[in-house]
């Protein structure tokens, strides 16, 4: 079995089974990581080639371990500061990274369907790593993986996204992943930032925080992405942490073992207090673990031989 | 159509070959001292185990058991045409220092076998690495051998081997199939 696409770009149009086999390859690159010589040879001779838009640390340097552990080479480009016209400067990175021979491009850009774009030009693969509020699917699949390894299944499941569900990309890669699985997703947030058709992709918007919590195996609480807040969306942060902020008198109304997960970076205080992110029901840290794992699955999926 | 051409062994023989290699695994590493097997994915996996049910009865002691899942060390990927499943390797117990018998049903061109190595050898640096397996068809195409082996058949190229076990195929028997030119 393989997957469908030459691409990752979004959990949207990817189907059970194709999540499964992402899942159970992640499973096996896992034990990998988990080893002294954290090296194996499948990727010898490939180039993955990371272009990010936008800052990251994690994502970035999780794609290029996941790259490197499978022998894998990599390069980055920094794209950060480029302030050209966006469609031309992407179209022009294309030409070059086409140009250099790479096999996986993996993008980050604060534009939504830029990977897409970039997908549709390029022979090479293309993993989306975040195109504005639209997907970030190795994200969403790491969600997945990280609930399924500590619930044993996603059927079922009672899923709370928390937060600012408008500015993000994990929470839709989220929604479409967990839907697609048969488990239940619920948002909450302020009512300012809860998209009003976001009902049609699957999940059900809570009116408060309590509906959301009550019950729920996995709490997953979203970054208040201060960079992209424009004004007035919430009166400040200090109100929006009394009100939302997941803390330990919140995090008892959902499930007595469920799991507390958050994409990172954390602000402590605002979405999450301190002692519940570094509590015994956290699995935050092994989310980024994790990460490493699935894209590496992902790698292997989209390059790692069988003849296209 | 692919058809079968001959049986090679029954479920006696096949059980009869798996007791006689126990037997010279434990007689050529005097003991079970730092002994383990590693079943190589699929059908080494049982043979391991039956292997160590059958030097448990010999011996009286538990050797350990691991599995070896080969496919990210396959030198065949980019021309295969169907992309393989990656499985998890099992392995529990350190390899390092010790004395690993790898196990599989076929020895054929001996790649599989070189992936393996190169599998093992990264989980740590065993102090020997030996082979067991249950049939060896010979056309090895590297300088690679078995230790252990329960038959030699000579075969074709255009032959198959196929052996079906119990815990996997529902039936205990090897068999020679054939494709016609």
């Amino acid at each position: 079995m393989k997957l469908r696409g030459k691409d990752m770009v979004g959990l949207r149009h990817i189907t059970a089974q194709e999540i499964e086999l992402i899942l159970n390859t992640a499973e096996a690159m896992k034990g990998i990581i988990n080893r002294q010589i954290k090296k194996v040879p499948t990727l010898r001779g490939r180039t993955v080639i990371t272009v990010f838009y936008e800052a990251s640390t994690r994502t970035r340097t999780s794609f290029e371990l996941a790259a490197k552990y499978l022998s894998a080479d990599t390069v980055g480009i920094a794209a950060a500061t480029s302030s050209v016209s966006k469609g031309e400067s992407l179209k022009d990175t294309a030409r070059n990274i086409a140009a250099m021979g790479a096999d996986v491009v993996v993008l980050r850009h604060p534009m939504a369907g830029a990977a897409e774009l970039l997908a549709s030009t390029l022979q090479a693969s293309v993993i989306n790593a975040g195109d504005g509020a639209h997907e970030h699917p190795s994200q969403g699949l790491l969600d997945l993986f990280t609930a399924r390894e500590k619930k044993g299944r996603l059927e079922g499941l009672k899923v709370a996204i928390i937060g600012d569900i408008m500015h993000s990309r994990v929470a839709r890669s989220d929604i479409w992943g967990y839907t697609r699985m048969g488990a239940e997703v619920r948002l909450a947030g302020p009512s300012t930032l809860i998209p009003r058709d976001i009902e049609k992709m699957g999940a059900i918007v809570c009116e408060n925080i309590e509906d959301a919590l009550a019950g729920a195996d996995v709490v997953n609480v979203l970054r208040i992405q201060t960079e992209r807040q424009q004004q007035g969306l919430f009166p400040s942060l200090r109100e929006y942490s009394r009100m939302f902020c997941i803390n330990r008198e919140r995090l008892g109304l959902a499930a007595p073992d469920a799991l507390l997960m958050h994409p990172g970076p954390m602000n402590r205080g605002i979405e999450i207090s301190p002692d519940v992110a570094d509590g015994l029901q956290s699995v935050i840290t092994e989310q980024v673990t994790n990460g490493v794992a699935v894209r590496m699955a992902l790698l292997y999926l989209l390059i790692g031989g069988g003849a296209r | 159509m692919i058809k079968e051409k001959a049986q090679i062994l029954d479920q006696e023989g096949i059980r009869r070959s798996l007791t006689r290699i126990a037997h010279e695994i434990i007689e050529r590493n005097k003991g079970t001292d730092g002994l383990a097997l590693v079943g190589i994915r699929r059908r080494g996996v049982p043979l391991a185990g039956r292997l160590a049910e059958r030097i448990m009865d010999i011996e009286g002691h538990r050797v350990p058991v691991g599995i070896l899942d080969i496919t990210l060390y396959r030198d065949d990927l980019t021309t295969l045409a169907h992309q393989p499943l990656v499985r998890s390797t099992e392995i529990s117990f350190q390899v390092e220092g010790k004395i690993v018998v790898l196990v599989d049903d076929v020895i054929y061109t001996g790649r599989t076998i070189r992936a393996a190595l190169g599998a093992l050898i990264d989980l740590g640096r065993p102090k020997a690495i030996q082979l067991a397996v249950l049939i060896d068809r010979g056309h090895r195409e590297l300088p690679i051998r078995a230790d252990y082996i329960g038959k030699n058949v000579p075969t074709a190229k255009k032959e198959e081997i196929s052996v079906r076990l119990q815990e996997i195929d529902g039936e205990e028997r090897v068999v020679i199939l054939e494709t016609p030119d």
